[in-house]
């Protein structure tokens, strides 16, 4: 029977990382929810085949349910009638798997009914969704909310809320406003607090994601008068409580199963979340991480049914008498997919494992003081996770943009035509590289880590890392390449003018992404033991020095002077 | 109301996805070249079992499987899918039954089983495609059966409701409990293994796998009664020697054949009219390809 996890080797491979142990043995505070819960694991290796195992339920749900349903989803759309969303039946049929599966809540505490699994696992089922339908991968997806609510929300409102997500409730996070989209601190929608000390939400949120959930997270203002950031606080809306309306949906390119919805508040009851003003500034800044995380497994996934498609249509199409896979002209286009795929994969579960260590720390710091060890690490895996985030995000979605664009081209007219998955796979890629952040703002928010080294120390760790023989000579050509990189660096950073960091920011962090993605292939290449990945390293070592190199003659060539050129 | 729900199921060779070396050169299945799956049909039934647990709480789902100690393999699915627990038939004298043996074997181990409400099954097994076993064993235990089953309709007052899926339409049926009721591959899919079920149940063993275990994994399941499976042999229901396995099967396989369709001989018809096409519907119908 298809499976999308166990037909996908490399995903087990990601999950064997040594550093799964520590996140593990942290995770499950040396498996002290044995005794409790007859679901929970009495060892590491308990925890880690409880993973394979319910990947395997992914996999198996994702393959036989969700991509079969993913045409007719794509076609039928949802719809909006009085106030309120109808999915099309297909991802109803998908929402009913997941819920049966228990596939809801898989990264929360065993005690709201959660499956408590780290980050990294849960990515990865999140890699597979989007595989079989990306539109639904947004759906699924967004139990990440319960994160926020988790570590944001009281006591009281974990218990009532959580376990109605563990239970397959959906969630949606109300961020954008017509005059708010990447400038979130214009939000403008209007929270009111009465005497008795309970709040209302009035106004309307634009290009809400599954804006018919049951539970919302909610952008406000709370406080009268202000006009920036400091101003907003989040709120939880319950449904059952009712007060918000989804006005229309949108008529979208992509993604199509998922409604994207206008939604307006009349005195909507709302409960607040944590302390007053820290809405924007700590907690959606924490919400936007953990969905920007999802998005780059989103993307993987994408680039994963783009090369797939494009691979089996290569090798079945033939023209001038044999299959075009043969053409180095069609092989070369593969393999360079095949390697963006394997490099954002590569970075996807580093980043995951980053996130985890600092997540589970902080979860830690709840119920102990950390001893100071334990708060380094904690210091240095955020700042890890602070900086591979945005470029995990940022690339990833830029990777898959362009395999699902390789994808049709590699189908050539039939492509173009609606017979194949191809050509909804290139509509459903095109929103990764724009929500939670396009990629314009991931640049601005990696572009700071090119500048105080937070990269560079990075590279400098994964130089030190066991490689191959085989792989070895591109481990000594990366260090040259980190030399041209730190130059352009150097470079920008004595000209010193904002402007012209801001012009070239998007070269740096690309330069950095190369050399960290070909640095993480060929170590996990190696220890792996992986001939696929080996390749893939390769492939990617030689696109990622031409770029490297390109940036690095740019930067130098082109001066503060030149930019007028550029303003319009 | 809580029911005692037993599920029929077996475990058997993928035939749905053959190679070339799914057979021997003697004709009989390769097992050993095919995965041992769940009886597709029989997912179909446990899918309405659970449904029925789920509208009437308390109650308990087994399933009862005939065949070799690793057929505890489809009562661990079953349980990771909603089922409560399990019972493999194994006994060596049970082997090289045809269905009247197989059945005889079945309804003495649900005699055995004892007080229960409904039995499910699959219509039939894509190993044998007889169909004959859930209807045998009805007639051995005496009760009622509705066969080709698409949907449980209701259960209530000691009376279940079917809808049959027929050849030319559905028919819908009631029969008074206990009975039989044989599940088509038409009705609603068997729901996907549940995660949290997975993780609380993958130690489920029979007697026979617990021995292979180590102690300390040995103790995990001595102090859980919900992951001891059962494993009956033919004496402990009772079977009669003579009616179980070979000696209790009438049929004997006389020879097997292999049959390869090939296109013999091709005809051409050319033109494009009215003559044409006539002369290739005569054709067809001289060959009784239609008409």
């Amino acid at each position: 029977m298809a499976n999308f996890y166990t037909d996908n080797p490399d995903l087990r491979l990601h999950l064997s990382h040594p550093l799964m142990k520590k996140i593990v043995e942290l995770k499950e505070r040396n498996f002290s929810d044995a005794k409790e819960f007859d679901y929970a694991p009495i060892d590491f290796n308990d925890a880690m085949d409880n993973y394979d195992r319910v990947l395997e339920i992914v996999g198996d749900m994702c393959a036989n349910t969700v991509a079969p349903n993913a045409e007719s989803v794509d076609h039928d759309g949802p719809v909006c009638e009085g106030g309120r969303v109808t999915y099309a039946e297909g991802t109803q049929k998908n929402l009913d798997a997941c819920r049966k599966a228990g596939l809801m809540g898989m990264s929360m505490p065993r005690r709201f009914g959660g499956l408590n699994f780290p980050i990294t696992p849960y990515i990865m089922a999140a890699d597979i969704v989007s595989r079989a339908d990306t539109g639904f991968e947004n759906l699924w997806g967004l139990q990440d909310c319960a994160e926020t609510i988790y570590e944001f929300a009281d006591e009281d409102q974990r218990a009532r809320y959580i376990p109605r997500v563990c239970a397959g409730e959906t969630m949606s996070m109300d961020l954008t406003e017509p005059d708010a989209g990447s400038d979130l601190q214009s939000v403008m929608l209007k929270a009111t607090q009465k005497e008795d000390g309970t709040w209302v939400l009035n106004g309307v949120k634009r290009f809400i994601t599954n804006g018919d959930a049951d539970i919302h997270l909610v952008l406000a203002r709370s406080e009268d008068g202000t006009k920036d950031g400091r101003g907003l606080s989040m709120f939880i809306y319950d449904k059952r409580n009712g007060g918000v309306n989804v006005r229309r949906i949108e008529n979208k390119m992509g993604i199509k199963g998922s409604p994207t919805c206008e939604l307006t508040y009349k005195n909507a009851k709302a409960e607040l979340v944590g302390s007053r003003r820290m809405g924007l500034i700590k907690y959606v800044m924490a919400l936007m991480n953990g969905a920007r995380l999802g998005i780059a497994a989103q993307s993987v996934g994408v680039s994963e049914i783009a090369y797939r498609e494009a691979l089996q249509y290569a090798k079945e199409r033939q023209q001038f008498g044999k299959a075009i896979i043969e053409f180095p002209a069609v092989y070369e286009m593969l393999s360079v997919m095949k390697a963006k795929l394997d490099a954002s994969r590569c970075l996807l579960y580093e980043t995951a494992r980053y996130v985890d260590l600092y997540k589970v720390y902080e979860d830690i710091e709840k119920e102990r003081k950390l001893t100071p060890e334990e708060k380094a690490e904690l210091k240095l895996y955020r700042k890890y996770a602070d900086a591979c985030t945005p470029l995990a995000k940022g690339l990833t979605s830029e990777y898959c943009n362009q395999n699902a664009y390789d994808c049709i081209q590699i189908h050539g007219g039939s492509g173009f035509m609606k017979d194949y998955a191809c050509e909804r796979v290139y509509r459903d890629a095109r929103i990764t590289s724009i929500y939670e952040g396009t990629t314009q703002l991931q640049v601005v928010a990696a572009i700071r880590h090119v500048t105080t080294g937070t990269y560079r120390a990075l590279m400098d760790l994964y130089a030190q890392m066991e490689v191959s023989a085989e792989l070895a000579p591109i481990a000594a050509e990366l260090k040259a390449m980190v030399e041209v990189y730190q130059k352009a660096v150097d470079h920008v950073l004595e000209v010193n003018d904002p402007a012209y960091t801001d012009f070239m920011a998007r070269r740096l962090v690309e330069m950095a992404g190369n050399i960290v993605m070909s640095y993480l292939l060929i170590t996990d290449a190696s220890r792996y033991n992986s001939e696929s990945m080996a390749k893939s390293a390769k492939v990617y070592f030689n696109m990622a020095q031409a770029e490297v190199t390109k940036h690095a003659d740019f930067i130098n060539r082109i001066s503060v002077a030149d930019i007028a050129a550029y303003q319009q | 109301m809580s029911l005692n729900i037993i599920v029929l199921a077996k475990q058997v060779p993928d035939t749905r996805n053959v190679g070339k070396d799914a057979m021997k050169e003697d004709g009989t299945i390769n097992r050993a070249a095919l995965p041992a799956i769940f009886n597709p049909e029989d997912l179909n039934a446990l899918e309405q079992a659970i449904r029925l647990k789920e509208a009437n709480p308390g109650s308990k789902i087994t399933i009862l499987t005939m065949g070799l100690p690793r057929a505890s393999e489809v009562i661990r699915e079953a349980i990771f899918r909603g089922a409560d627990s399990g019972i493999v038939l194994t006994d060596r004298t049970l082997g090289g039954a045809d269905t009247l043996a197989t059945s005889y074997s079945l309804a003495q181990a649900v005699k055995k089983f004892g007080n229960y409400d409904i039995i499910l099954g699959g219509r039939q097994a894509i190993d044998g495609d007889t169909a004959q076993v859930g209807p045998q064993i009805a007639e051995k235990l005496g009760i009622p059966q509705v066969t080709y089953a698409e949907e449980i309709l209701d259960l209530s007052n000691g009376t279940v409701t079917v809808k049959r899926r027929l050849e030319n339409g559905v028919e819908t049926v009631k029969a008074p409990l206990p009975c039989v009721v044989t599940v088509t591959g038409t009705a609603d899919e068997c729901r996907p293994r549940n995660a949290k079920r997975v993780m609380r149940f993958k130690r489920a063993v029979s007697p026979s796998e617990k021995a292979k275990l180590s102690e300390a994994e040995q103790a995990i399941v001595d102090a859980r009664p919900d992951l001891q499976l059962q494993e009956w042999s033919a004496a402990y229901v009772d079977a009669d020697p003579e009616q179980i396995g070979l000696p209790g099967s009438p049929t004997k396989v006389k020879a097997i054949e292999n049959v390869v369709f090939t296109a013999k001989e091709n005809l051409r018809l050319e033109g494009n009219d009215d003559q044409a096409l006539e002369d290739l519907i005569k054709e067809l119908i001289a060959n009784h390809t239609i008409g």
